[in-house]
This record gives C-alpha cells, sequence and structure tokens, in this order.
C-alpha cells in the first residue's frame, strides 16, 4: 500500500511499514497533514497572489483571486533595493556561520558526549544559560567589544562580514552543542572504540565513525545554524552597512516613511526563499540517507 | 547491540568512559596512550567554543550585568566609565509592583507566560504530529516535508508583515473568511489591537516555531531502528501502540533538549511582537521582550533594561535548572 | 578544584569586560583634521527608496568633492534603524562624521554629548543663524543651548482633502476650524466612505497630532524644567477631541485605530476617506495612482474663536556632525554645502521638502499651492515637539497611551474625561528621571 509509492528520497531508506496501518491512522494522517499544509500555505498563498497585484489592489480589500495580475513587481524590486547584493551578503554569511558553527559544535559535543573531564557541567549549563539573557541587551556590549577590538588589533569586525558571521556562529553554537551531544550520546559508543581500537586517532574516530552515524542530526543542526543566521535581523541592522547588509535587514527597505511596497515585499521575499526551499528539498534526501548510514552498525 | 541504540538511559550512562569491563573493545580503551591525551584532548576539543562564547555571549553579558547596577541613561551613553553606580536602584524600579513600571514588568511577566506556554506547546504538538505522520514513506511525502519548512525558510520580517496583513480588521484575509464568507462574527474583529492581540501573537509564533520542531524530531525519528517497530509489530501491537510505546519515549533525549530552547527562545522573542506590533505592544500581547526594548533602546536608559534582564535571566536560571531536574531523573551519572 | 576553575573562569571573563569597557565610549575629544580628505555621511531615506536615493546625492557629493577635494563616503541608512545606528555609534565612538537625524531626536541626542554643538562660531562657518527659519533651529536642540544639529530639510503638516467626495456632499472648500471639519465629516461620513484618516497604530503620528490640538488648549506637555505635564486640563482635552473623531464625530472609519503602515494614505488615495492630516503625501497619492487634480492641500484647522494659532509641528530632518570627527573642517564645509542656498533648492525640489533656508524658500518652486501651504504653515504657525532630552519616552508613552484610546473607541468602550486622563496618568509616570 502506502510504502509502495515512494519518493526518490525515501527509497533509499529500505523503510517498509512492519504491518498495514489501519485505516483510523490512514485519516488521521490526511486530515492532520492537510489541515497542517493549509496552515503553513495560507500565508503563503497571500505572498504569491499579492506579490502579482499592482500596488493599488494590494491595500485594498482581500481577494482570493486577484482581478488584476502583473508580473511588474518581479522586475521592479531589483531596483528599489539592491536585493541581489543583500542577498549574496546573507548566503555569504549565513554559509559561513554554519560552516564553522557545526564544526566546532561537532568537536564540543564530540568531548562532552564521549569523555569525562572536569567543568563538563560548567560548559554545558554555562553555554545554555547564554539563552535565557534577552538578546537585545548583547547588542550595545558586544558592539562596543567589536569596536574595541577593531582599535586594538586593526581587525575591523563591526561593519564587517566576519563580524557578523562571528556572531551568527556563536548565536547557533550552544543549541547545536546541546543538540548534537544528544544525537551523539545515541550513537552507540562500540562503534567508535572499535574504531580507536583499528588505530584511529579520536579525531579519526569522531570523523569516520561518529560524525557519519549523526549525518541526520548534523543536517538538522547545520539548517538551524543557516537560518538563525538568515533570519536575524536585529545585530543586522545595528553591525552592517550599505556594503555588508543582509537580506533580513534589506527587505525592511521596501517599506519607506510614507509608502509601503507590499507587492514587492512579498515578491522579493518568495524570490529570495526559493533558492533555500530548494536547498531544504536537496537536503531531505541526507536526513533520510544519514538513517542508512546509522543503520550500517 | 541495537537495542542499545534506542535506550537512552542505557546509553548515557556509557558515555561518560565510566563503563568498563562490558565488552572487549570497551576494556582496551584505558591502555591506549592516550590517557594524557585524555586529559588535554576534551579541552582542546571544547576550546573554539569556549572561547567564541566567552567573546560573543559571556562577556557581553557581564557587561549587561554591571550595566545593571549603574545609571546609564542618554546622559551618560557617550562615556559609560562617567555612569554613577547606584547599587539596586534599578532593580527596584523594575520590582516596585505597586508602580506603574515594576506593574507594567508584571504584567507583561504574566502575558508572556501565558504566551509561551501556548506557543511552545503547540509548536511542539503539531512538530510531533507532522514528524510522526511522516515518518512512513507514501506519496506526496517528500512535497509535505519541504512544506512544512517554508516557514522556516521565509524571512522573519516578511513572514509577519504577511500576517499582519492577513489579520489587518479591513482588508485582511482573516476577517473576510470569518465575516464576510462564513458570517461567524457580527462585526469584524480586531486582531492588531485589543484583546484579540494575544491570539495573533499566538499564531503568528506557532506559525514561525513550529517547523523548527519538526526538523528536530524528524531527524530524531531517524534514530529509532526498525527492529523495534519490527518487534513490536509481531507482538501484536498496533501502530497507535507502537507510536505510543516506542516512537514517543524515543524521542525523550530529542525532546527534552527541544522543548528547553524552545521555551527560551520565544520567552525572549523579540522579532515577532515587534514587526507584528511596533514599538508598543497592546496589553494583551505585552511580551516582556518589547517591554525590555521599550525600557532600554526607546528610552535610552540601559540601566533599568539590564536590571529588568538580569530578574528575567534568574528566572530563566531557576525554570531551566527546576526543568534539567525534573527530566533528568534516572539519566544522571553522566555528567560531572 | 571545580570551583577554582569556575572562579578563574569568571575572573577572565571580567577582565576582557573591563578591557573591552575600559577605553570604551566616545570620548569627549572634540575633533581633530587628521583625515582631511574624506568624510563618512549617512543620509536619512527621504526619496522613495534608498537607491533613488543614492542616485539622487551621488552627484551632489561628486559636486562637493570638486569644490573641495573631500571625498564623501555615503551611506543611506533606511529610517528602521537609523536611530538605533546613532545609538551604536554615540555608545562606542564609531560613527560617521556627518549624518541626518530625525529632529524630534535632537534634544535626546543633544543630551550625550556627542553632537557638535553648533554656537555662534559653528554657525558663522555656514553663514550664520540668520540663513534658517527660526521654528526650525528651534527644533534642533533645547531651548537656550546651542543646537545640536542644522535644519537640512523642513515639513509640515497639511489638510489633504479629496475635491471629488467634496463637490459630491456639496461642501465648497476645505474646512478652516475643527467644527467645520467635524461638520463637513458627518455629511461625508455614509454608505462606506468616513471624512477623515487616522493613522491609530502609529505613535508618532498619534503625537503629532495630539501636540497640535495640544498647543491649540494651551497645554504643552512638558514644564519650564522639563517635567511631564501629560495630565493637565489642555492635554486631557486635546487627546479625547483627538479621539472623539471617532469615539463621538463618527468621522473616522473604526479600522484606522489600528493603522500603523499609512494605510489612512491608501483609504484616502481610493476615495474611502475625504480627508487626511499628513505631512508631504503628494508622492504617496501618486503611487497609490491617485491623480494630482484630485486632491487639495490646505492648512489644517484651528479652534474657532481664540485659540493658539499652532497648526502643526515643526517636522524635519536635521543635519549634524559627530564631535570626535577626524576631519571636522571638513564637516563643517559638507554642511556649509548641504544648507547652501543651492543644495536647498534642488534637494528640497527633489524630495518634495520645505527648505528651511529663507533665501531658498523664495524659490517659485516652493510657491506651488500643496507646498505654499507647507510653507506658510512653516513659517507663521508651526512649533517644534517639546525639545526635552527623553523625548522618545514622550513619544512612546503618550502614543501608546492615544493608541490604547484608539482601541477603546474603536471596540465601542466609552471615551470619557476621566478614561483619557487615567491613561495619560500612566504614561506620565511611567516617565523616569
Amino acid at each position: 500500500m502506502s510504502s509502495l509509492t515512494r519518493t526518490p528520497g525515501a527509497s533509499r531508506s529500505r523503510r517498509r511499514s512492519p504491518m498495514a496501518a489501519p485505516q483510523s491512522f490512514l485519516w488521521t494522517r490526511r486530515i492532520v497533514l492537510t489541515l497542517l499544509a493549509g496552515f503553513v500555505l495560507l500565508p503563503v498563498y497571500v505572498m504569491v497572489s499579492s506579490s502579482l497585484k499592482p500596488l493599488q489592489d494590494v491595500s485594498g480589500k482581500f481577494q482570493w483571486i486577484p482581478s488584476t495580475l502583473t508580473v511588474q513587481p518581479y522586475f521592479d524590486i531589483w531596483e528599489t533595493v539592491p536585493l541581489a547584493k543583500y542577498f549574496v551578503n546573507s548566503l555569504i554569511v549565513a554559509g559561513s556561520a554554519t560552516v564553522l558553527s557545526v564544526t566546532i559544535a561537532v568537536f564540543s559535543a564530540y568531548a562532552v558526549s564521549r569523555y569525562k573531564f572536569r567543568g563538563k557541567r560548567v560548559f554545558t549549563v554555562t553555554v545554555l544559560s547564554t539563552q535565557m539573557f534577552p538578546g537585545i541587551l548583547f547588542l550595545l556590549p558586544l558592539f562596543l567589544i567589536f569596536v574595541n577590538i577593531g582599535s586594538s588589533t586593526g581587525v575591523a569586525l563591526y561593519g564587517s562580514r566576519g563580524g557578523l558571521i562571528l556572531t551568527y556562529l556563536t548565536f547557533s553554537l550552544p543549541f547545536s552543542i546541546w543538540m548534537l551531544i544528544g544525537y551523539f550520546d545515541s550513537i552507540p559508543k562500540d562503534l567508535d572504540e572499535a574504531a580507536l581500537v583499528d588505530g584511529c586517532g579520536p579525531v579519526g574516530a569522531l570523523f569516520r565513525v561518529v560524525v557519519p552515524a549523526a549525518v541526520p542530526g548534523i543536517v538538522a543542526v547545520s539548517v538551524y545554524s543557516f537560518m538563525t543566521a538568515w533570519g536575524e535581523v536585529l545585530f543586522a541592522s545595528v553591525m552592517t552597512n550599505d556594503a555588508t547588509r543582509t537580506l533580513s535587514v534589506g527587505l525592511q527597505g521596501y517599506a519607506t516613511q510614507n509608502d509601503v511596497y507590499w507587492n514587492q515585499v512579498m515578491a522579493a521575499s518568495l524570490v529570495v526563499s526559493v533558492p533555500i526551499v530548494a536547498g531544504f528539498l536537496l537536503l531531505q534526501r541526507y536526513l533520510v540517507a544519514g538513517l542508512t548510514a546509522g543503520a550500517v552498525k | 547491540m541495537t537495542a542499545t541504540v534506542t535506550n537512552p538511559e542505557v546509553d548515557k550512562s556509557a558515555t561518560g568512559g565510566t563503563s568498563r569491563g562490558t565488552g572487549g573493545a570497551r576494556r582496551r580503551l584505558p591502555r591506549i596512550p592516550d590517557r594524557i591525551r585524555q586529559g588535554g584532548l576534551p579541552y582542546l576539543l571544547l576550546l573554539p567554543a569556549v572561547l567564541l562564547e566567552l567573546l560573543i555571549h559571556i562577556v557581553p553579558m557581564v557587561i549587561g550585568i554591571v550595566m545593571s547596577f549603574r545609571q546609564l541613561t542618554q546622559f551618560f551613553i557617550n562615556n559609560w566609565g562617567a555612569a554613577p553606580w547606584i547599587g539596586l536602584d534599578n532593580y527596584r524600579i523594575a520590582v516596585d509592583f505597586d508602580a506603574p513600571i515594576g506593574e507594567a514588568l508584571l504584567h507583561s511577566f504574566f502575558v508572556t507566560c501565558v504566551f509561551t506556554f501556548f506557543s511552545v506547546g503547540l509548536a511542539w504538538l503539531l512538530g510531533t504530529a507532522a514528524a510522526i505522520l511522516l515518518q512512513e514513506s507514501f506519496r506526496g511525502r517528500g512535497i509535505l516535508r519541504a512544506i512544512f519548512l517554508v516557514p522556516y525558510a521565509l524571512p522573519v520580517y516578511a513572514a509577519v508583515i504577511t500576517w499582519a496583513f492577513m489579520f489587518q480588521r479591513d482588508n485582511g484575509l482573516i476577517n473576510h473568511v470569518l465575516h464576510d464568507q462564513l458570517g461567524i462574527t457580527d462585526e469584524p474583529s480586531f486582531w492588531l489591537i485589543g484583546d484579540n492581540s494575544i491570539y495573533t501573537l499566538i499564531i503568528v509564533s506557532v506559525w514561525k516555531g513550529w517547523p523548527f520542531a519538526f526538523l528536530m524530531l524528524m531527524a530524531g525519528l531517524q534514530n529509532i531502528p526498525r527492529e523495534l517497530y519490527e518487534a513490536a509489530s509481531i507482538d501484536g501491537a498496533g501502530i497507535w501502540q507502537q507510536i505510543r510505546k516506542i516512537t514517543l519515549p524515543s524521542l525523550r533525549p530529542v525532546n527534552q533538549v527541544l522543548v528547553l530552547v524552545l521555551f527560551l527562545w520565544t520567552f525572549n522573542d523579540f522579532n515577532t511582537p515587534y514587526v507584528l506590533f511596533g514599538k508598543s505592544a497592546p496589553e494583551s500581547a505585552d511580551l516582556i521582550s518589547i517591554h525590555i526594548y521599550q525600557s532600554s533602546f526607546v528610552t535610552w536608559n540601559f540601566g533599568t533594561g539590564s536590571a529588568m534582564s538580569v530578574l528575567l535571566l534568574l528566572f530563566l536560571l531557576l525554570v531551566t535548572a527546576v526543568y534539567l531536574i525534573l527530566t533528568s531523573r534516572g539519566r544522571k551519572g553522566a555528567d560531572v | 578544584m571545580r570551583h577554582l576553575r569556575a572562579a578563574s573562569a569568571i575572573t577572565l571573563a571580567i577582565a576582557i569586560t573591563v578591557a573591552a569597557t575600559g577605553c570604551g565610549g566616545g570620548t569627549g575629544d572634540t575633533g581633530s583634521n587628521e583625515s582631511p580628505k574624506t568624510l563618512t555621511y549617512w543620509a536619512s531615506n527621504q526619496g522613495p527608496s534608498i537607491e533613488a536615493d543614492k542616485e539622487i546625492l551621488t552627484p551632489e557629493l561628486k559636486k562637493f568633492e570638486k569644490e573641495t577635494g573631500i571625498k564623501v563616503k555615503l551611506e543611506v541608512v533606511p529610517w528602521a534603524d537609523l536611530l538605533n545606528r546613532i545609538l551604536a555609534a554615540t555608545a562606542s565612538g564609531q560613527g560617521p562624521d556627518v549624518l541626518n537625524i530625525g529632529n524630534t531626536w535632537s534634544a535626546s541626542l543633544q543630551a550625550t554629548g556627542a553632537l557638535l554643538p553648533w554656537d555662534e562660531k559653528n554657525f558663522e562657518a555656514i553663514g550664520g543663524r540668520d540663513r534658517f527659519v527660526d521654528s526650525a533651529v528651534a527644533s534642533a536642540g533645547k531651548e537656550g543651548e546651542p543646537p545640536a544639529a542644522v535644519p537640512l530639510y523642513s515639513l509640515a503638516y497639511a489638510l489633504y482633502y479629496n475635491k471629488k467626495m467634496f463637490a459630491e456632499a456639496g461642501v465648497d472648500g476645505p474646512p478652516a476650524t475643527w467644527d467645520d471639519l467635524v461638520a463637513t465629516g458627518k455629511k461625508i461620513s455614509k454608505g462606506g466612505k468616513w471624512g477623515l484618516g487616522a493613522e491609530g497604530g502609529n505613535l508618532s503620528n498619534n503625537i503629532h497630532q495630539t501636540f497640535v490640538l495640544g498647543q491649540q488648549h494651551g497645554a504643552d506637555f512638558f514644564d519650564k524644567d522639563g517635567k511631564a505635564t501629560f495630565t493637565s486640563d489642555g492635554a486631557v482635552a486635546a487627546v479625547k477631541q483627538y479621539i472623539d473623531f471617532m469615539a463621538k464625530d463618527k468621522i473616522i472609519a473604526p479600522g484606522n485605530a489600528e493603522y500603523a503602515q499609512n494605510q489612512s494614505l491608501t483609504d484616502f488615495a481610493k476615495g474611502k476617506t475625504a480627508m487626511v492630516l499628513w505631512q508631504a503625501a503628494a508622492s504617496t497619492f501618486a503611487a497609490q495612482g491617485m491623480k494630482p487634480e484630485d486632491w487639495g492641500a490646505a492648512p489644517v484647522p484651528v479652534p474657532s474663536g481664540t485659540g493658539k494659532q499652532v497648526n502643526s509641528m515643526v517636522a524635519g530632518i536635521n543635519i549634524a556632525v559627530f564631535k570626535n570627527t577626524k576631519n571636522i573642517d571638513g564637516a563643517k564645509k559638507f554642511v556649509k554645502f548641504m544648507t547652501s542656498d543651492e543644495e536647498q533648492k534642488h534637494l528640497n525640489k527633489t524630495y518634495g521638502s520645505i527648505p528651511p533656508v529663507k533665501e531658498a524658500q523664495a524659490d517659485a518652486a516652493f510657491g506651488a499651492p500643496d507646498l505654499k501651504v507647507l510653507r506658510d504653515t512653516l513659517s507663521t504657525s508651526a512649533a517644534p515637539l517639546p525639545q526635552v532630552p527623553n523625548e522618545s519616552q514622550f513619544e512612546t508613552a503618550v502614543g501608546t497611551a492615544v493608541k490604547e484610546l484608539w482601541a477603546d473607541a474603536a471596540a465601542g468602550r466609552p471615551v470619557t474625561e476621566a478614561s483619557v486622563k487615567a491613561r495619560l496618568e500612566k504614561a506620565q509616570q511611567s516617565m523616569q528621571q
């Protein structure tokens, strides 16, 4: 039944329904998933339809079916705001922050998960406590620190992509570390111990055994790191300048003091989100592929 | 050995390196001359994280705490060193619940608690439901997975402004459906001002937040070995029972972290209410983060804002400690 | 041992903290001429988009470079970020040399001491204080102190009205008094159309409107010592009068209570409301597809009888110099350039604002009907918002009180003198210092 028709990504999973699911389950699934999809897509529909309307129509009474369709907003978005530049900035910042953050988190989580050492608890709890302070109050102190590092060492962190990358990678670290500790813990220790016996060093064991087995977790954490950097507004608004401004802040450029270009905001948001959603689509193969790797045992 | 995978408690106890003598491979580990390496290696592995956390999180936090004891108003913002120390005055202002500032802070604290409870609860519920229902492959699973992650992929500003657009009283979609098409309400309701604002805030927050729970739980599900389900189904357990007996317990370690961070993030969330309501939220949806923003960036009085933040930090520390103690029962021994 | 480690970690953190803050802050030095060939300039977003602003300003900056040899690095900062950027720059000393500020922020920024005070000597360097309209200079800082900035673009409120809707309702011309406005509004407000628009969720706009009404009722919102007096009879009457347009007179649609994205302008452009009080809205109407001949502009009404003849706040943008600039002479030259008659005419024409420079104001371009209204208002009947250091707190506190009152009115809850006073009382108590 349901397991016969599989998406290409899922076909690797060797997953098969152990027993035929009862009708009650299938109906629950249909209903719940349909409702969820509706909930998720409702604003997306509004964005799509609004992005295809002339400005006068967007700000009028809502209509399910637009009375006038135009693709003009999709051309205007590049003129109103240097969207392409912001997009590239965001990509660089979020991409670098993700790679660095995940790498550092993997090391830390491995240490916590596999070693016994003094200060472990202090480390994990301190890392977690950073999530309890309202982000807005980090802003000024961090800015001050960056400026002071800049004036004493000449490393320009303020206004540069580097500073933003550093900030974002640290923002996503605490959760990534905690999450990866959980994943690593659920990978049997015997696996990497066997590798150690085979002559791999601890780092070898980490990369040859633990990391491949934790791919789903690492992918999930990477997605999280990327999105943290991708969507952050407040710090980006203060720490970037014209040349380094990121998308999340740049999108606000469609709302000027007197005018809000609703149709362009929506068009631009959709345009920049398409690559991200496509990336998710690609990644979910790996989310599933991780299962195969983990199942080697 | 597969059986151990599913039982996090068992694994956990094996992680600290304390369990020797269970298997041949294990016993040999301490003999490897990395006894010395063992000593330094974990610290080396932690070093980059520690340095970054210090620079970006801990030091600014300490500065924030220092700020809370000073009268850091606009008169001193240009030269922080000159801001006078005023001891606990900032805290006194914040907790004087008879005066408007303290009273409003207390009110917004309760609003935030209610908001966080519903937002986290619903986000977790939807995420769990979707992850479990998408566990088996069926036609359209891939596309649904991608759809469910869309709210996560959309820039916060764009997503929230779209919701605000939909919740407009006169021209928005929500009232168009509720009032014009279904006729549920006699009068079009306000969603962005007045008492309904809290519902709006929860809906938008859940919409933004649940895909994250979904993503994490989906990844967590991948670690449950097939054999468990097979064994259970041979024992005659139906699918609902399998979900209750195998899936949900196996997600516990993921859930422990997930619910905690969802709670912390939601409690401190600034972007959603700020884009939705601007600088001043309606009373019914007056979250503490907006409040702290008003008490620091709007008034340029960073001392009071910092004091409020420190109080918030203490509260969240307490909740987290209790939470971790409650959820970690039986998982102890691994950490030092 | 564990405690020791924790203790040493904390010590390290504190050490870094001290190092970070010890030299923090933009020290109070008064500028130098270390780098006389470059300037950084933060412009505010005045045109239809940031990109448009760059296109407008770049040729002017080139002109300045040709004249003086100083290269100006321009950044147009969106309004959403500008104040926080300035705040960060003030706190760290790392900012631009020259910047635009909203004129209502003047006194707040003046209090930080980070901006160059425009005393007689500095004013002399740009051609003297007398070149500027008095009300505009008055909106650049606390009374009796050297202004913290120099006026750059000025604006005032006007009453925009829809000519066709007026004709259909049989109204001859724009109302001159509030009584007229209410009467006109009542004639128009029927069948889904409304007399007046308001931006109830926009705190600044709430303040601007109630401030003017307050002035007409003789209320200043602050006394001479800078203490808040929000609950004075005049202030209560002003706020109540504004809310009553919806609550009692029913000439504002209830939906306006939540407007914060300039929907009131959209409604006006679509012919849903016949009047709106706004500053320089012409380009927005055009963007919304309204033809210029369909609307007119008139001065904001005044009370019938003998009220104080103030009918607008002084709105606008000021240009300021950071005290710690490395090119103080260049910065002054640049301000002189931007406030020169020629640039004033050109830039204000482009942005649809009014030059605060008297000479430039006389240009025929600013005599067009709608701009003339703004110009005359500015020079005769506009007053600056309270120039107090905690102005932004005032905007948030009272703006929110008015917003909540709108919500009451829209929900049909009674708005009485007592309820208005209670809200304002709360706002006043939340003012610190």
